[in-house]
């Protein structure tokens, strides 16, 4: 995902002189491409968060669209109250992309992991969360992006992931939920790097017999209201998916919704995060196996569920 | 926008800021508001860049060839509110309002609603990245530099991320940018050296590799100069360290830290007036 944003944005960079693209001091040769087409417009900002995220909150403020960039708890809770007061109290267009989100630096330890930055973020007024499926999705997201003048968080995993999507993604909006396949016994909402673990309980439960709608659920907030109504009316469970904690999240943003609107909560099963750290070596798969959010996990709950 | 070449006209400069903190003790007491001390402290660095050394129209507050100034020490909120309206950005009027329900003057300066009011402040160690930021958009967009002025508090200087946008600043050579300390010796509850040890200030900023100075900030003159001056020519930010009084200008509250929360009764604002020499 992240070579794939390094790329769009130094595209989108040709195109529009207000792209500014500033980096935590990460990224190393990332954005060369940025750098040698645009050299007055790359900064790297060193290791100091809140002062690169000020920055950006100034530099929108006379015109701009700076993009903030270094590792997720770096770039989003290191600098919350920046994020906060800066961008979204001013309501300044400011992107903020994290990378590594959710168990993607899982190796590295519970200082590079983010399962709160969902929670966080999405409790601030004029911030929207998009947290896309695949790295064709990360360019759709920030072609999205540059398209409007608001504050956003865009939260995507490392590099490698498999793609779900064949190519661009055309019709890709800002708070529209986009269907990858229809199914009929349940109903399988993810958002963010999660997407292929959907996909692969999807191709199992099909195994069994159960087909799933799937969904790439890439914008938490706006949340996509007309596509959730019609899941909890026409499905007997719901499935909310994310490397994320089940405090805060995606998850509780359906959960939220659910109540609000009087639908069947006892159809929504959340699969995320424990409330812990994670403090054991090993890589973003292993991490995945233990927490159960690996497809064939996914699935076989789902199995469980619909067989009671 | 009016060129400022000139030298500074120190008696205009010393009657406005008498007028202002008149203002100040005044609204302190009507609203009963914390931040007295704090906003008397900096009247002079205010009528100077307002009265002085800012390209401004208060009538297109959003031209984007102005000077920015930032106020961010925040909780100074009824100078800079003050300043605004006897500039001209809005109804002196207004200052009424200040603190009561719905209006527009809180006790921290809003954002996007009220003009003038560059950035909202109250937090501390937000004003520096973000004129870091309007100063460097300048450059980018490759337009006519204007000034960026951010005052702070000494307080304030114990925030981090001030120290990481000093940095920033002298890495990117933002000359254009100036800082302004109110360096009054006192932070909310305490003396400022004995919570976090500042001293010394200026060796500080000058480390940090700002064209750093430090001046009687209560000589409105040589802060009029010095920020009009900016850029000087040092290829560097300016830091100015303004050595200042908390709660100056009225006998029985300078250097007394009880005004940082007291509010001024009936009595002790016509005392500070008469002082002020407002009667």
């Amino acid at each position: 995902m992240r070579n794939a944003f390094a790329d769009e944005l130094t595209r989108l960079g040709d195109a529009d002189p207000r792209l500014v693209m500033l980096s935590g001091d990460i990224g190393n040769r990332l954005f060369d491409k940025f750098r040698a087409a645009h050299p007055g417009r790359f900064f790297n900002c060193g290791v100091a968060e809140a002062n690169m995220t000020g920055l950006a909150a100034g530099l929108a403020m006379n015109g701009l669209r700076p993009f903030t960039y270094t590792i997720t708890p770096f770039v989003t809770t290191r600098c919350l109250e920046q994020i906060r007061t800066d961008v979204c109290y001013h309501d300044v267009p400011v992107t903020v992309v994290a990378v590594g989100a959710g168990l993607a630096y899982a190796g590295l330890g519970p200082t590079h992991h983010a399962c709160e930055d969902i929670s966080f973020l999405r409790s601030l007024p004029n911030m929207k969360v998009i947290c896309p499926g695949d790295a064709w999705e990360v360019r759709a997201a920030l072609r999205a992006v540059v398209g409007q003048d608001k504050p956003v968080y865009i939260r995507m995993g490392k590099k490698g992931e498999p793609l779900v999507h064949a190519g661009p993604v055309a019709d890709f909006e800002i708070g529209k939920a986009i269907t990858i396949s229809d199914g009929d016994a349940v109903c399988l909402l993810s958002t963010g790097n999660m997407l292929p673990e959907a996909v692969e309980a999807a191709k199992l439960l099909a195994g069994k017999g159960r087909s799933a709608r799937v969904v790439s659920f890439h914008t938490v907030k706006p949340l996509d209201e007309a596509c959730l109504a019609e899941a909890f009316a026409k499905f007997d469970l719901v499935v909310t998916l994310e490397e994320h904690s089940l405090i805060g999240g995606f998850g509780s943003a359906v959960a939220e919704y659910a109540v609000d609107h009087g639908h069947d909560t006892l159809k929504l099963l959340r699969v995320g995060t424990p409330d812990a750290f994670f403090k054991r070596s090993g890589e973003q798969e292993y991490a995945r196996e233990e927490l159960g959010l690996t497809g064939h996990q996914i699935a076989e709950r789902v199995l469980t569920r619909l067989s009671r | 926008m009016n060129v400022t070449s000139r030298e500074p006209n120190t008696e205009l400069l010393r009657r406005r800021a008498a007028e202002l903190r008149g203002r100040v003790v005044l609204m302190s007491h009507q609203a009963k508001s914390a931040h007295l001390a704090s906003s008397l402290s900096c009247c002079d660095v205010l009528a100077a860049a307002y009265w002085h050394v800012l390209r401004i129209d208060p009538s297109r507050p959003d031209d984007p060839r102005r000077d920015r100034f930032i106020l961010s020490k925040g909780h100074a909120a009824m100078a800079l509110y003050s300043t605004l309206a006897y500039r001209g950005f809005y109804s002196v009027d207004l200052l009424d309002t200040y603190t009561r329900d719905g209006g527009k003057l809180a006790e921290h300066p809003p954002a996007n609603l009220l003009p003038g009011v560059e950035a909202a402040t109250g937090s501390l160690g937000h004003g520096l990245p973000i004129g870091c930021g309007i100063a460097l958009s300048a450059r980018i967009k490759g337009e006519e530099p204007f000034r960026v002025y951010a005052l702070l508090s000494d307080g304030e200087c114990n925030e981090g991320s001030v120290w990481e946008a000093a940095m920033f600043a002298a890495a990117q050579k933002l000359e254009h940018l100036c800082v302004v300390v109110d360096y009054n010796k006192w932070q909310a509850t305490a003396r400022s050296n004995e919570t976090l040890q500042l001293s010394p200030l200026r060796d500080k900023w000058e480390a940090f590799g700002w064209d750093a100075m430090e001046i009687d900030g209560h000589d409105v003159g040589l802060l009029a100069r010095l920020m009009a001056e900016v850029p000087n020519g040092s290829g560097k930010p300016v830091a100015i360290i303004a050595h200042t009084v908390k709660g100056k200008g009225v006998s029985f509250m300078e250097d007394d830290n009880n005004w940082h929360y007291r509010a001024p009764t009936a009595e002790e604002v016509a005392a500070a007036h008469k002082e002020l020499g407002l009667t």
